[in-house]
């Protein structure tokens, strides 16, 4: 027996579930949308010339980003090199050693530290970098890179480490091994797979950033030969492309911003494949 | 047979064996906690960079920086407040909008959905994630600031050109603040969605059923038993995407229309503290100017550590150990 | 008439050599090289000197004095938490591990204080080697690396000397016949039964002077419990053993000598047939006959 309440608080109960239903779709509707026009707008520009050829000068028709997409992956690297072995040992600190006040503070310091907008990490770069070195270069792009990725490999190693059951350091302990070598070849090989992991995900953070390369590694329209050298990347080509009063530049823009996306997705892709049940338990 | 002869490279017992060095585990731990020391060296240079660059501007102008509307290069005369201005704007434009619409879909995962939709989703929300912001701008410049521009601002221009916020004429393809805060929203959706969504799934279930079982609907469920003991933890959720939204960068940049006045309308061109630096960094002429966007850089900093601080805290009250990363 | 013994008749002397209780129906493996000796020499494997171990506040031994005896198994008793585990561990400085775990007293191995300044933990690890209730062989190591680990990890690289210790190890702990075709297939591929043996082989392979096994068998179905009581039984020749069990029908199969641990302190040490089957002390009396436990 349903009061006209009872029927009353059922209608706004089916409504409230239609609203979050439609909250679902309003939150996909954005990533459709823009992986639509990314195909659209991006497959036309993109050819082979566009991957293997330089920028053309302004006006010019034609040309391609392949010092940009080569530049991005250099980055990248620079960034890997100069930041994960940091992050890392820094998380074995976190998740190893330590003492439990001094590590809150690490770990809340790191959080925060993640928070910071990237444009900070440039403006760091400039002064540590650009500054000294009289110039705009591939090093410094890498470097202000790699202070994003410090805190957050840092993180991610450490909660990666945490998961490593107790059972084995105690078995390693019980055999006397030293306490580096039971972290170094038992810890750390168990857990290597969550700790690649973290690494790919902050590589495929890093590889979107343009702020903080703007003005350390500034871009280039032609090869890179030098870690000295400015150098370009695919997200500062898209940046000045897009705002380009250039319609063949504009395309061009599309064109690298899908081989940035597929690029960041590969990675992504790699992270669910070594997350997945399959390879090495 | 037995072993007669032993040595520590071939030892018969343990006790034959060579005794380890303490150095290696000297050494190991010692290298670790330098590296996780770089952490506070990291702040330590965020802050030296930063204060250090920011001092001849901060002696020049003072307080009155962060309350001066100009931006005048020929002149010299520098002042925040638009930028301020811009980034609190469009920041809470895009709170209004995410914060709902994250709720919502967090609700819709934890409680509605059946559940093989639930992973896909989930992965859909993470590909969100990982868009770049440069990209973000891209398509905002070229398809979503035509269609505003088309649509709803030319319909409110002509209907509701009464009301100062949403004041004409509309400038060029489209690019105000309006619009920053609706590209800013889309960007801030996945993290506040992730993380209402993990705060959501650890209300126990103890909550649900007792609601359900004094015959609650599934709605009033969620308000009493979860939302309310959730409070705590979404709003850090929403500060957390608030946190996110002040740093915003490059999408803004393309978008906002890169004008450094202050105006009541919400359909005019601004600037936010980010997005200023991002497009004049490279093209300072003189010391001061430079100086100018490294203060700029510092109030944009200390607002976004205070504000993910506060994030953080809200929502390590209510999820433990276990607390995302910003 | 106490209702835990069992049919099996146990060695009645508390000195080193003693007769091996039930002949393990098949022999282990022989000719093996026996370690070096020198353990055999000495009738006391630990001299335990009023010792207490605490965590934190919490005092979990109290002043235990006890002579555990070489070259044979001596079983330690009790109910949940009586510090059994905590004395084990004590035994090869495996407490320390734990965070706020101090002690004061002596463990004499040998006449050596292992506690003494200067004595490095992890040596006494390796000559004092611990089997954990819950097997757990590195994921990541195949059969012969998890065998191997805790030589090859201290230095030692001959490749001959090495697969003879393999080959050695894994005869030792009955495992040799049922791997030595899959040596290359990782740890964890293997039954309970067969990783726990694994884990037996492993310590085995730095020839510890002392093997110590807390609860050993608890998870265990009883087929496998029963070949590695075997395997105890054909230890005992080579190795003290201190088996740490909550099952008294076990410490009674196994064991020459038993401890009984209550609330922390030694209520009583003497031959297993004596505590099984006529205890001086009352609280021994009342926990074998399962009046409480």
């Amino acid at each position: 027996m349903l009061t006209r309440y009872d029927k009353y608080r059922k209608l706004k109960s089916g409504f409230m579930s239609a609203l979050a239903v439609f909250c679902a779709i309003l939150v996909v509707l954005p990533l459709i949308l823009v992986f639509f026009y990314l195909l659209k707008m991006g497959v036309s520009s993109l050819s082979w010339d566009f991957i293997t050829q330089l920028p053309k000068p302004a006006g010019e028709e034609g040309g391609g980003m392949a010092n940009a997409i080569v530049g991005t992956l250099e980055l990248m690297g620079l960034a890997l090199v100069m930041g994960v072995p940091i992050g890392l040992l820094g998380g074995i600190y976190l998740a190893e050693y330590g003492g439990g006040k001094t590590n809150a503070w690490i770990r809340f310091g790191a959080d925060v530290l993640n928070g910071v907008p990237s444009i900070v990490w440039g403006m760091v770069g400039y002064i540590l970098a650009v500054v000294p070195m009289g110039g705009f270069s591939a090093f410094s792009g890498g470097l202000a890179l790699a202070f994003i990725m410090v805190p957050l490999v840092l993180r991610t190693t450490e909660e990666v480490l945490v998961l490593v059951p107790s059972g084995y350091r105690e078995a390693a302990s019980a055999l006397g091994i030293p306490r580096w070598k039971i972290t170094y070849h038992i810890v750390l090989r168990t857990a290597f797979k969550g700790i690649v992991t973290g690494v790919l995900l902050a590589l495929g953070r890093v590889a979107g950033e343009t702020a903080p390369i703007l003005f350390t590694a500034l871009g280039s329209n032609v090869w890179n030969n030098s870690i000295k050298e400015p150098i370009a990347a695919l997200p500062i080509q898209i940046y000045y492309y897009a705002l380009s009063s250039f319609p063949d530049q504009n395309n061009q823009a599309w064109a690298g911003a899908l081989v940035l996306i597929i690029l960041v997705f590969l990675l992504s892709a790699t992270v669910r494949f070594l997350t997945s049940r399959r390879s090495k338990i | 047979m037995s072993q007669t002869t032993t040595s520590p490279a071939l030892p018969a017992r343990a006790a034959d064996m060579a005794e380890p060095s303490r150095l290696g585990n000297r050494l190991f731990e010692g290298l670790t906690f330098v590296s996780a020391m770089m952490i506070g060296v990291l702040f330590l240079l965020v802050a030296y960079v930063l204060i250090d660059g920011a001092r001849l501007a901060m002696s020049q102008y003072g307080w009155e920086f962060l309350t001066n509307t100009h931006w005048n290069p020929v002149t010299d005369n520098y002042g925040a407040l638009p930028f301020i201005f811009g980034t609190v704007v469009t920041s809470a434009i895009a709170l209004i909008i995410a914060v709902p619409l994250s709720i919502g879909t967090a609700i819709f995962l934890t409680d509605l959905a059946p559940l093989r939709l639930r992973q896909p989703l989930t992965s859909i929300i993470e590909m969100l994630a990982a868009v770049p912001s440069v990209i973000w701008g891209l398509w905002g410049l070229f398809v979503l600031l035509p269609w505003l521009h088309d649509y709803p601002y030319t319909w409110v221009s002509k209907h509701l050109s009464g009301i100062p916020l949403v004041a004409g004429p509309i400038q060029g393809a489209g690019a105000c603040i309006m619009s920053a805060g609706i590209i800013v929203a889309i960007m801030i959706l996945p993290i506040v969605t992730s993380v209402s969504r993990e705060i959501l799934r650890s209300v126990p279930d103890l909550q649900r059923e007792a609601a359900y079982g004094l015959g609650a609907t599934r709605w009033e469920v969620t308000r009493i038993a979860v939302l309310s003991y959730a409070r705590r933890g979404l709003m850090g959720a929403a500060v957390l995407g608030l946190g996110r939204a002040l740093g915003e960068t490059m999408a803004v940049t393309m978008v906002v229309g890169n004008s450094p006045k202050i105006n009541a309308s919400l359909l005019q061109p601004g600037w936010t503290l980010a997005s200023v630096i991002a497009n004049q960094f490279g093209e300072a002429a003189t010391d001061i100017q430079r100086s100018v966007l490294f203060e700029i850089g510092l109030v944009l900093v200390c607002v976004t550590i205070l504000v993910n601080i506060g994030a953080l805290l809200l929502i390590k009250s209510i999820d433990g150990p276990g607390s995302r990363r910003a | 008439m106490n209702p835990v013994m069992t049919s099996k008749s146990f060695a009645m002397s508390d000195t080193a050599k003693s007769a091996s209780a039930p002949v393990p129906a098949t022999p282990p493996e022989s000719s093996i090289p026996a370690p070096a000796p020198a353990a055999a020499k000495s009738e006391v494997a630990f001299d335990i000197q009023d010792l207490s171990v605490f965590y934190g506040s919490h005092q979990a031994i109290k002043n235990v004095n006890l002579k555990i005896p070489a070259m044979s198994v001596t079983a330690i008793i009790g109910p949940s938490g009586c510090g059994k585990s905590t004395a084990l561990r004590a035994l090869n400085r495996m407490h320390e591990l734990s965070p706020g775990a101090r002690h004061t007293g002596k463990i004499l191995m040998k006449g050596e204080d292992l506690y003494g300044p200067g004595i490095d933990p992890t040596v006494v690890r390796r000559r004092v080697g611990m089997i954990f209730q819950k097997s757990n062989p590195f994921p990541t190591l195949t059969i012969a690396e998890n065998v191997l680990v805790g030589l090859r990890l201290n230095g030692v690289r001959d490749k001959a000397f090495l697969s003879r210790r393999l080959e050695e190890s894994l005869k030792m702990a009955a495992l040799w016949d049922e791997v030595k075709d899959h040596l290359n297939r990782p740890g964890t591929g293997l039954s309970g039964g067969q990783q726990q043996r694994l884990c037996i082989a492993r310590a085995l392979a730095v020839r510890p002077e002392i093997l110590l096994m807390d609860e050993p068998c608890s998870a265990l179905d009883p087929i496998a419990t029963a070949k590695v009581e075997e395997l105890i039984h054909a230890l005992k020749s080579e190795y003290t053993v201190v088996i740490v069990t909550h099952n008294m029908q076990q410490a009674a199969r196994v064991s020459e000598n038993t401890a009984f641990f209550y609330m922390g302190s030694l209520i009583e040490f003497g031959p297993t047939e004596q505590i099984f089957m006529n205890p001086k002390n009352p609280q021994t009396e009342a926990y074998v006959s399962g009046r409480f436990g």
